[in-house]
């Protein structure tokens, strides 16, 4: 068990299980996405309330779930990193960044022209979940851009590893005090929501779960090229460019 | 042996003594803690100019203006935070010195919180008469100008140790503080706007003193910490 764990955080072995794994996940997730597009923009009932706008949660609650899953992604594998000085996992931060603004940016879209025919417009400042997702994307913005400014790859890793940390606490209390901020502002613009059909449900899950496999496949891939140029200058990699065929 | 640990120095001395050199360091440079404050003074004036002097916007926008600039002119005198004595190579010393560093870093913090904090705290009520606020909301926004300066002060101190000795620092600072500084401009402001509408405020305020106690228990780890990544 334990030595399964040491030979992760070992980079070339990481490198090429990443490459074992990373088509096994992409395969059902890709699968899983088809199938959840399909039967959520087709199969699935209209919302008697939202008509077929509503169809826009098939991407913009997994997208907003894995900008929140990214982040956490960041400040674990940070604090990892920090503690047990594993420089895998300030690997996995460096590549999960730009994964999870990515997402946090097709969240706010998504949800952007959901709220053009809901609520008339496409900015509503009064949504307290608007509001956050809008400051974790500034969060992963400062985030890379400390990473892109201190040239020496250690020191990028530890530093932004600490200002991950003290984002995550920070999302906390973002969400509260907009949470609080909107509540005095105005009423509820949420629709209340009330048990979904399963009809509707169903491709919702296969959405979530197709999303995070093929995020994971993403995060795998990205790795990959992280830790190759990481490496670069170590003996494994100069042996793999030399004589490929073992990879 | 004996001798020396007798001799050894507690805590709360290398806090003053941090605390004391930064204040004694303002004191020959006033224009160090001044310039924050004309700032501060000039962003209230470019509101007025820019939507208009009519008496109920500016004091329906008020508190928020004067929250803003406050958080703006707080940004502009962190950088020189660690600065100096990263040019200088005192932070070396704070760094090898035998007292703790986060007690050093919250020194430093206090120092910088008691020359550019504490001023915009006083001049602010002066600003506030312009903007129309009534006497009578004018103490709470000062409570909430105290402990929301005290917060950005700290949360502040880990962006300036983070990114002290960089280049284009400045820019790079306000994008890695102004999200974390958002929820302390949110609830000060708005426990303003709540004052000013004769409105429960307490709230606003208490959630204002848990976020300064918060960042002053945690902040001067992770500022030390940076400290160490940032000069290693």
């Amino acid at each position: 068990m334990w030595k399964f764990f040491h030979q992760l955080a070992s980079p070339p072995h990481f490198y090429r299980l990443a490459a074992v794994f990373s088509p096994w996940l992409a395969a059902p997730g890709i699968a899983l996405i088809a199938y959840g597009a399909y039967a959520g923009l087709f199969l699935a009932p209209m919302d008697y309330q939202q008509k077929d706008a509503f169809r826009i949660i098939y991407v913009h609650v997994p997208a907003a779930y894995l900008s929140l899953m990214a982040y956490m992604i960041l400040a674990v594998s940070g604090g990892i990193g920090l503690i047990w000085r594993i420089k895998l996992a300030h690997a996995v931060a460096a590549a999960a960044a730009p994964l999870g603004a990515a997402f946090t940016f097709l969240a706010l879209m998504t949800g952007s022209i959901w709220g053009r025919p809901m609520w008339g417009t496409w900015w509503e400042w009064g949504d307290p979940r608007m509001t956050s997702e809008l400051i974790l994307l500034f969060l992963y913005f400062g985030y890379m851009a400390l990473r892109s400014a201190i040239d020496d790859t250690a020191k990028a890793d530890k530093a932004s590893a600490v200002l991950a940390l003290v984002g995550v606490v920070n999302v906390v209390i973002v969400h509260f005090s907009v949470e609080w901020w909107s509540s005095l502002h105005q009423g509820q613009t949420v629709f209340k929501k009330g048990t979904m059909d399963a009809d509707m449900r169903i491709p919702l899950f296969a959405m979530l779960i197709g999303f995070t496999l093929l995020f994971g496949s993403l995060l795998l891939r990205r790795v990959r090229t992280e830790v190759l140029f990481r490496e670069r200058r170590t003996r494994w990699v100069r042996e793999m460019i030399v004589s490929p065929e073992g990879n | 042996m004996n001798e020396t640990t007798a001799f050894q120095p507690g805590i709360l001395s290398g806090l003053w003594a941090t605390a004391r050199r930064d204040l004694l360091l303002a004191w020959k440079r006033p224009g160090d803690v001044l310039n924050p404050l004309f700032f501060f003074a000039m962003v209230c004036t470019l509101f007025p100019l820019a939507v208009g002097p009519s008496a109920e916007q500016l004091e329906f926008s008020g508190p928020g203006v004067l929250w803003v600039a406050a958080l703006l002119a707080t940004l502009l005198s962190l950088n020189s935070l660690f600065l100096g004595d990263f040019e200088d190579g005192s932070l070396d010393q704070l760094l090898v010195s035998p007292q703790p560093l986060p007690v050093l870093a919250l020194g430093k913090t206090l120092a910088h919180w008691l020359t550019s904090g504490l001023p915009l705290v006083f001049v602010s009520p002066l600003l506030a008469i312009t903007y129309r606020m009534p006497w009578s909301v004018v103490p709470v926004m000062m409570l909430t100008l105290t402990l929301g300066t005290i917060s950005l002060s700290l949360l502040g101190s880990i962006g300036a140790a983070l990114t002290v000795g960089l280049h284009r620092g400045t820019a790079l600072l306000s994008l890695l503080i102004l999200p974390l500084a958002m929820p302390v401009l949110l609830l000060g402001a708005n426990t303003v706007s709540l004052a000013a509408g004769n409105d429960i405020y307490s709230t606003g305020v208490w959630a204002l003193g848990a976020y300064a106690v918060a960042s002053l228990s945690l902040a001067p780890y992770a500022t030390a910490a940076a400290l160490r990544i940032s000069n290693e």
